[in-house]
């Protein structure tokens, strides 16, 4: 089964093809970063817009990579939520639209869901069962997972993603956005003993995370070094490294937890967070200690891409799972209510 | 003569309809919110009833703009997505010219202004004369305060009509646009049975747009702010 996948959750354009027999055979991305940089974070009614100009050009790329024609593709997956609004109908209609013509199958499918699975796309996926540390601008969970839509939530942040905080402390420290990228290079210069900064809701049993304090503990530390003067690029790398470095081994203790409270033996790590090298680098020591393995997509998939949708869309069509003739867009869709699909 | 299919979602109101030999088939509902659900079975209905399939169609049509920006993607999309795969044309319609067609067709009106509530104390607008079907822009559309709405200076003396939900605000309008109103209707809403009709125009003047090149027109483009 050939799947076109379409992904316009947020600020980035996806779309790929995934072939059940083949593998993934095209994918194309446009990001509207440079975009909302200007306006230091995503305008939603911006990115809608965005989206409509770029989704046919990116499905006319995909389609001439894999040198098909639209009428051999068998169905098509979009992203139904969660994200913004404005932006999944773009998605919604035109991936209803395709299918009406070229009378094929369509389904609206979760974006989290994309994320926890993207390491299938991989040459050595894991197996099920496995515990699943998502980590975006938007979320930070812990899962349990033991099949397609067969998800348990473990913990997740309380207040800010882990991402989300990687911006914000981007923000303090006069970098760009989005920051998270930004603030990991620079804290490759950071002395990892000049701060400690706390590791939040570690002291006490739970697979809960809470980041906000941790921005506000940067912010704090930032000030009271410019009451003595503007910031250096060392004292600003400093900060950086310890920031990371809190959020990292906040990471990694509460995925040690997380393996111990399921004795499961695959730790998955995906979203945009994921691509972080000093948490890749502790959670494969982590993972080796205890005879466990660690999986991550590739670096262009720990972002929003439609590969990810591609493959999770044709999982349940696969299993006969489809649309009606509503198109589906659901801003707030929680991932522990998904189920196996239903024929 | 082409076979045409117009889908819109500019308002509240959801609509489809069928150009064939010059007869129309059109859906119409106003049902906010719902666009999601009635616009492809709106789609299934018209072309049932005209017993015509989507292969036969010449070209798509859509309410480009202005109105409800969430709902005109929403109708882009549909329509980018058929066009798309049936590669024919998209031709993009304006709301503001299927509302002073829908006056010219109901009234007989020769002289409209279409107004639309923009929400945040503003109007979507246009003037057009009309003729035989056919309309010509006299104030080009733009988004404005209503007490900025202006008729064209020549044409003060003729009787207008005012077309559409922008008219809801007519009170704050200036006291020489009021008096120059003959009939006023607030109610209507653009409908695909008005678009499908100037598409058919546009097509006839050889229009042929490509679905990837469909952008809806928004009018308002101050949508967010920059960090100072």
């Amino acid at each position: 089964m050939r799947v076109l996948g379409i992904e316009t959750s947020c600020d980035e354009t996806g779309v790929a093809i995934y072939d059940t027999e083949r593998g993934l055979i095209a994918d194309a991305l446009h990001s509207q970063m440079a975009m909302h940089a200007e306006f230091g974070g995503v305008v939603p009614e911006l990115a809608s817009r965005d989206h409509t100009r770029k989704l046919l050009p990116l499905i006319r790329q995909v389609l001439g990579d894999a040198e098909l024609r639209g009428d051999q593709l068998d169905a098509i997956a979009y992203t139904a939520g969660p994200g913004l609004v404005g932006a999944l109908m773009v998605g919604a209609s035109t991936a209803h639209g395709l299918a009406r013509a070229w009378d094929i199958p369509v389904l609206g499918v979760h974006h989290m869901e994309g994320h926890l699975l993207a390491p299938m796309l991989e040459d050595t996926p894991p197996d099920f069962p496995f515990v699943a540390l998502l980590v975006s601008g938007g979320h930070t969970q812990l899962v349990e997972v033991h099949g397609l839509g067969c998800y348990r939530l473990l913990g997740e942040s309380v207040d800010d993603a882990a991402g989300e905080a990687f911006d914000k402390a981007a923000k303090m420290l006069d970098l760009p956005y989005p920051g998270g990228p930004q603030v990991a290079k620079l804290a490759e210069h950071g002395d990892p003993k000049r701060f400690r900064f706390p590791r939040p809701m570690t002291d006490r049993p739970g697979l809960d995370f809470s980041f906000s304090g941790l921005k506000t503990h940067t912010l704090t530390t930032a000030r009271k070094l410019q009451e003595a003067g503007p910031l250096s690029d060392q004292d600003r790398a400093d900060i950086a490294r310890a920031f990371e470095e809190a959020v990292v081994d906040t990471l990694v203790i509460k995925c040690r937890r997380a393996l111990d409270a399921t004795g499961l033996k695959r730790l998955v790590v995906a979203g945009g967070v994921s691509a972080n090298y000093r948490l890749r680098e502790r959670l494969d020591h982590e993972t080796a200690k205890r005879q466990a393995q660690a999986f991550y997509p590739r670096g262009r998939f720990c972002t929003d891409n439609g590969a990810m949708i591609a493959y999770v869309g044709a999982q349940r069509l696969l299993a006969g799972e489809r649309d009606d003739a509503t198109m589906q867009a659901t801003p707030r869709w929680p991932l522990a209510t998904l189920t196996p699909p239903a024929a | 003569m082409p076979t045409l299919l117009a889908l819109d979602a500019s308002t509240s109101a959801c609509s489809c309809a069928l150009w064939r030999d010059g007869h129309v088939i059109s859906r119409y509902r106003d049902a906010p919110r719902q666009h999601t659900q009635l616009l492809m079975p709106m789609v299934d209905d018209v072309l049932a009833e005209a017993g015509v399939g989507l292969s036969d169609l010449d070209a798509l049509a859509y309410g480009r703009g202005p109105g409800s920006f969430t709902g005109l993607r929403i109708a882009a999309g549909t329509a980018q997505g058929l066009a798309f795969a049936l590669e024919c044309p998209l031709i993009g319609v304006s709301t503001l010219e299927a509302l002073a067609l829908a006056a010219h067709r109901r009234l007989h009106a020769r002289y409209v202004v279409a107004a639309m509530d923009a929400r945040m104390d503003e109007i979507y607008a246009a003037a057009y004369r009309c003729h035989d079907g056919t309309l010509e822009p006299l104030v080009e559309e733009a988004v404005l305060i209503p007490e900025r709405l202006r008729l064209p200076a020549a044409f003060h003396d003729v009787d207008w009509v005012g077309i559409g939900s922008g008219w809801t605000l007519r009170e704050r309008m200036p006291v020489e646009v009021q008096s120059a109103l003959g009939q006023c209707l607030s109610e209507p809403q653009p409908a695909a049975e008005d678009m499908v009709r100037l598409a058919a125009q546009a097509w006839e003047a050889g229009e042929r747009p490509a679905a990837d090149e469909a952008v809806p027109v928004y009018l308002r483009n101050e949508v967010a702010w920059k960090r100072a």
